[in-house]
């Protein structure tokens, strides 16, 4: 009965746009974080291979999972995070990916390919594409001390000058760690402690936000901001007064990925793309533009920025990274036990 | 006198005959309205009631519905209720005076008044809202001159009043356009008759033109009333998230693929909107309502 409504909505909608989606020349079907590549990359990936990029943008993975999940968009390359990619592989929506058709594999460091097997397991569905920690960016000027803690972020000294992430596993997640419990629990009474220190920080919040961090940083709206380690870079540059911290108590550390769903319309257009991403000069400035770490070793050797090379918030070192944790997938119902948990916070 | 009779008869007939056969030709001109309504709007909306009836499992169910019960969602709905009530409030104590003035202008001005109050519409609605963020942020454009004059911030941004004033700043329109459209309409000689009457001012507009204006208060506060109620652009951009309308709510449902538990919710919604509407339809004595809508 559901078949048939959905597929009676389909054929009306076919009916109606089949006449506009007709086009010559092949096309490649990306979806992407927002602010998440240099829209120069898909002019030259157009030049070069004649194959045309039309992008569409997500704000989270739970907001670009549900898309796949329906079918109802079919997209040929998609750049989810690591316990997402996790989820879309146990769910058998992603399509293994023929390395023959991405030899530029080789450009990325061997450290990240293992890393990424705590997710995709003989990495066969994916490829590294950025990666980073997730961390406070403050405002030098508007903070008494130097900020090294999660607990700034629910000090009442900071009341409305707090801006908190807008996602779900990210703010559960910080919250759990500052606690001194594992990122990735399962145990509902530690969930509820965090949901406690959580609705305790909503009256300190600014807003809930996610792209809008960065702009709102550099316009000095907030002392303190939630932030993903990518941004520093740029945000530095454009205020000097802010500075990135990964907090002593341990954080997140995530990869993000280009995979291939299994409905994708052209396999072949979705290898050429990856390729072409690995490739180390566009990696380089593809870098260069959205500041995101790169796992490919050929652009990061070609940067030319010493500062920005041995940037200890673009690639942190070892101490850092292991006092942090990669998220895993849950399973749904802790999904679900996670989302309500959200819910309840944001409107006590 | 007999010919005569059969003469008027027959035109009247050949008459109704011509007017059956126009309706007809026209009849057709409605077609691809019909297409557009069944495909966007009939067959939305069964989809809609069929996901908000049934599980996971396509099983019939009513959990959906009874979900609004959850403290959650209700506290939503409630809020979402009395942002709108306040707003629509608000926007019919603007219009109705603005509609009064634009009517007892002269032609030129008044078109010139139309345009001010549509010239916004005519950016987008998105980019309006996301401006009023700008305008009213703690460094915003209100802030810095504020702060020229070292006069106290203003602290609005992320609040309900922040909300209420993006849905009064975007519906307004909607508001004092039908009420305008009905206002000159109003017989002129009806006015200059309960003049004539002995009627004062105060007693000219409490029996004569709001009672005639009535229809485009209601079609007006329908019009702001509904978008108000299930915002939740408004309320993401103006409330920087930490407020949640049961727009929200039902947005939320459906990013994380939870169709069925959204069409529920969506389901309740359109059932207080149904019912606020018949409750406004009951002072709506003059059935045609106003011509806008």
């Amino acid at each position: 009965m559901k078949k048939i409504i959905v597929f009676a909505v389909m054929v009306s909608a076919l009916f109606l746009f089949t006449a506009c989606s007709k086009g010559s020349g092949e096309k490649v079907y990306v979806y992407n974080w927002g602010e998440y590549i240099d829209p120069e990359v898909f002019e030259l990936f157009e030049e070069e291979t004649g194959i045309e990029v039309v992008d569409d943008y997500f704000e989270s993975n739970e907001e670009m999972y549900p898309k796949i999940k329906a079918g109802a968009v079919q997209y040929d390359v998609v750049c989810p995070s690591d316990y997402m990619i996790q989820k879309m592989i146990d769910e058998d929506l992603l399509a293994e990916i023929n390395f023959d058709n991405v030899p530029n594999l080789k450009n990325i460091d061997t450290s990240y390919l293992k890393s990424s097997e705590t997710f995709d397991p003989g990495n066969k569905f994916s490829v590294p594409y950025c990666w980073g920690t997730l961390g406070i960016l403050y405002n030098k000027t508007m903070v008494d001390e130097p900020i090294d803690s999660w607990s700034a972020i629910f000090d009442e000294k900071y009341s409305g000058n707090i801006l908190m992430i807008d996602s779900v596993r990210d703010a559960f997640g910080i919250t759990l760690s500052y606690l001194g419990y594992d990122m990735n629990t399962t145990n509902e009474t530690e969930l509820d402690e965090a949901k406690a220190l959580l609705q305790e920080q909503y009256p300190l919040v600014q807003a809930y936000v996610v792209d809008q961090v960065r702009d709102k940083m550099i316009g000095e709206e907030a002392a303190l901001g939630v932030i993903y380690s990518g941004e520093a870079i740029y945000t530095k540059r454009e205020n000097e007064n802010l500075e990135y911290v990964v907090p002593k108590e341990g954080s997140n550390v995530w990869i993000d990925a280009w995979v291939i769903p299994k409905n994708c319309r052209n396999k072949e257009n979705a290898e050429a793309f990856i390729n072409f991403i690995c490739d180390g000069e566009i990696a380089l400035k593809n870098f260069e533009y959205i500041t995101y770490s790169t796992p490919n070793s050929i652009a990061r050797d070609m940067i030319e920025d010493e500062d920005i090379k041995n940037s200890q918030v673009a690639f942190p070192p070892q101490e850092v990274l292991d006092r942090c944790t990669t998220f895993r997938y849950l399973g749904e119902d802790f999904e679900a036990m996670y989302n309500n948990k959200w819910n309840e916070v944001k409107t006590e | 006198m007999n010919v005569l009779n059969k003469l008027t008869r027959h035109t009247e007939n050949s008459e109704r005959s011509l007017q059956n056969t126009h309706v007809n030709n026209v009849k057709w001109l409605s077609f691809p309205y019909i297409i557009w309504m069944s495909g966007f709007i009939l067959v939305p909306l069964v989809l809609i009631i069929f996901y908000g009836l049934t599980n996971k499992e396509n099983g019939f169910t009513f959990d959906n519905i009874t979900l609004i019960s959850d403290p959650i969602n209700r506290q939503a709905l409630f809020l979402a209720l009395k942002l709108s009530l306040f707003s629509t409030a608000i926007c019919l104590l603007l219009a109705y005076p603005l509609a009064i003035i634009l009517n007892k202008t002269k032609m030129k001005s008044n078109s010139f008044i139309v345009l001010i109050l549509i010239l916004p519409m005519w950016m987008n609605f998105l980019l309006r809202t996301i401006a009023w963020q700008n305008i009213l942020e703690k460094k915003g454009v209100i802030n810095n001159i504020l702060a020229f004059f070292h006069l106290p911030a203003l602290n609005i941004i992320n609040t309900p009043t922040a909300i209420i004033l993006g849905m009064v700043y975007n519906f307004l329109p909607f508001m004092v356009l039908p009420i305008y459209n009905v206002l000159i309409k109003i017989d002129k000689d009806v006015v200059n008759a309960a003049r004539d009457l002995g009627a004062n001012n105060r007693q000219t507009f409490m029996k004569i033109i709001f009672p005639l204006s009535l229809p485009g208060v209601i079609s007006g506060i329908t019009m702001v009333f509904v978008p108000s109620l299930t915002t939740f652009v408004i309320s993401t951009i103006l409330g920087g998230s930490k407020i949640i309308l049961i727009g929200n709510v039902i947005e939320q449902q459906f990013r994380l693929g939870n169709w069925h538990t959204g069409s529920g919710l969506s389901l309740v919604l359109m059932i207080f909107i149904l019912f606020s509407m018949a409750i406004l339809s009951k002072y709506d004595k003059e059935s045609e309502g106003s011509n806008l809508w």
